[in-house]
């Protein structure tokens, strides 16, 4: 797109994006510079001029289309991943979000020097109206900017709440015939719902006849968690295996009872030792000191 | 409310599983530097969690307001869960054990109350509920004779 000369009729947004395409290759080369790109694009110049005109040609596409303000424009969509990958490097190498977005707008200055030239004479209000819209047109960038960022984290919490989800319960054959799951935090739905999945696994697997479920780990037991435990115990004792809760501490004894949780129906031990005495007890394996006598195996 | 130059109450969003963990965690913070002992911490947390979980569940999410609490003698912390939810039809048998509408186990409001020093429910059909409960420090609970 070649316009020369402006148009007195031509729209702010119009003459910025004719600009931006015009003076493109100057654009790329000053930001080439800045630290934004400079830091990102480390492998060559040119690949940071590259990552420049993909950028001016965004906000070519935003401007053309009006749409000055609207974070959403479709003209920002083919450099998004490029300024994702762009704002992620930045946090990575230790720089703040506030930093970030300083590093954004440290790139309006070279621009709007540039479209100044434009002007024989930047004073008259065509002028301040281009300058306007290209200020504008930045900020949005900066916003840009941000949400990508932004979105990159809640994905990464995400990601990370997903895998929480599994590492955090792990089931240990403690004995021949004996599994058990060490609880850690907080035991909600989708917790639970992984972990009584994955304690009948192990029970098949293992051919175990006594799982262990200890919930040393578990800050708060309400009548939701309760629910869950006790759930869990049927469906163990559905496949065959007899279930015991251990680890439950005095404070937590206390509040369960007040609160008015029969737990009556549920093997509780007050440690995991004791589960696992009992559980070895009944199935006959004795363990002694090896000093008093037969081996302990 | 009549709060007399109380700590400003500290409101927390309740509007998934994760704000009601939020909740626990301020709660249990909150006592800890009031003075209460652990046990009553867990007591705390514990009606913290179902009156959350109910807010949640049954008000469609809301939210909890923590304040703590100073009468001179003693202080306390008192926890006030909002919402803008169907409200409750009949107090009376919201408050029975075992009495549940969404499928749990039906010990959250009368639960809750034995878990703390007072307790009370402000709500009326379509205009959602309030449900608050104050605890103070080492004091035995009411429905407990004072034994040394």
């Amino acid at each position: 797109m070649r316009v020369p000369e402006q148009d007195a009729a031509e729209s702010a947004p119009q003459v910025v994006s004719a600009f931006l395409e015009r003076r493109k290759e100057q654009i790329a080369q000053r930001w080439a510079d800045a630290p934004l790109f400079r830091s990102v694009f480390t492998v060559s110049r040119d690949e940071a001029v590259e990552a420049c005109k993909a950028v001016v040609d965004a906000l070519s596409d935003v401007a053309v289309s009006g749409r000055l303000e609207n974070i959403t424009a479709p003209g920002f969509t083919p450099v998004r991943d490029q300024l994702g990958r762009m704002s992620q490097t930045r946090t990575r190498t230790g720089s703040t979000p506030a930093q970030i977005a300083d590093e954004v707008a440290g790139l309006r200055v070279p621009v709007v020097d540039l479209l100044r030239e434009e002007f024989t004479d930047p004073t008259t209000a065509q002028a301040q109206e281009c300058v306007m819209a290209l200020t504008l047109l930045l900020g949005t960038l900066r916003l840009v900017v941000m949400e990508t960022a932004l979105d990159a984290n809640a994905e990464l919490i995400e990601r990370q709440r997903q895998q929480l989800l599994e590492v955090a319960t792990p089931v240990i054959k403690l004995w021949e015939g004996t599994v058990a799951v060490p609880l850690i935090g907080t035991l909600d739905s989708a917790r639970s719902q992984v972990v009584m999945e994955s304690l009948l696994e192990a029970i098949v697997d293992q051919r175990a006849r006594y799982a262990i479920l200890d919930i040393t780990g578990v800050p708060t037991v309400d009548s939701l968690v309760a629910q869950h435990l006790m759930k869990t115990v049927a469906a163990a004792r559905l496949m065959g295996a007899e279930c015991i809760v251990s680890g439950i501490r005095p404070a937590i004894a206390q509040t369960i009872v007040q609160l008015g949780i029969d737990l009556g129906s549920v093997l509780t031990r007050a440690s995991l030792s004791d589960a696992l005495a009992y559980a070895l007890g009944k199935q006959g394996i004795e363990v002694s000191r090896a000093d008093t006598g037969a081996s302990a195996r | 409310m009549q709060s007399s130059g109380q700590a400003s109450a500290t409101s927390l969003p309740i509007g998934s599983d994760a704000d009601l963990a939020w909740v626990r965690q301020q709660v249990r913070q909150c006592a800890a530097q009031l003075g209460f002992g652990l046990v009553q911490q867990t007591k705390l947390v514990t009606a913290a969690s179902e009156l959350a979980r109910n807010t949640l569940v049954h008000g469609g999410g809301g939210r909890a307001e923590i304040t703590p609490l100073d009468n001179g003698r003693s202080r306390g912390l008192r926890m006030s869960f909002i919402d803008n939810g169907p409200g409750i039809r009949d107090m009376e048998l919201a408050m029975t054990d075992g009495y549940t509408t969404g499928g749990g186990l039906g010990l959250g409001l009368s639960g809750a109350k034995r878990l703390v020093h007072e307790f009370s429910v402000d709500t009326e059909p379509g205009r959602g509920t309030t449900v608050t409960a104050v605890a103070w420090v080492a004091q035995v609970p009411a429905s407990r004779p004072g034994v040394g």
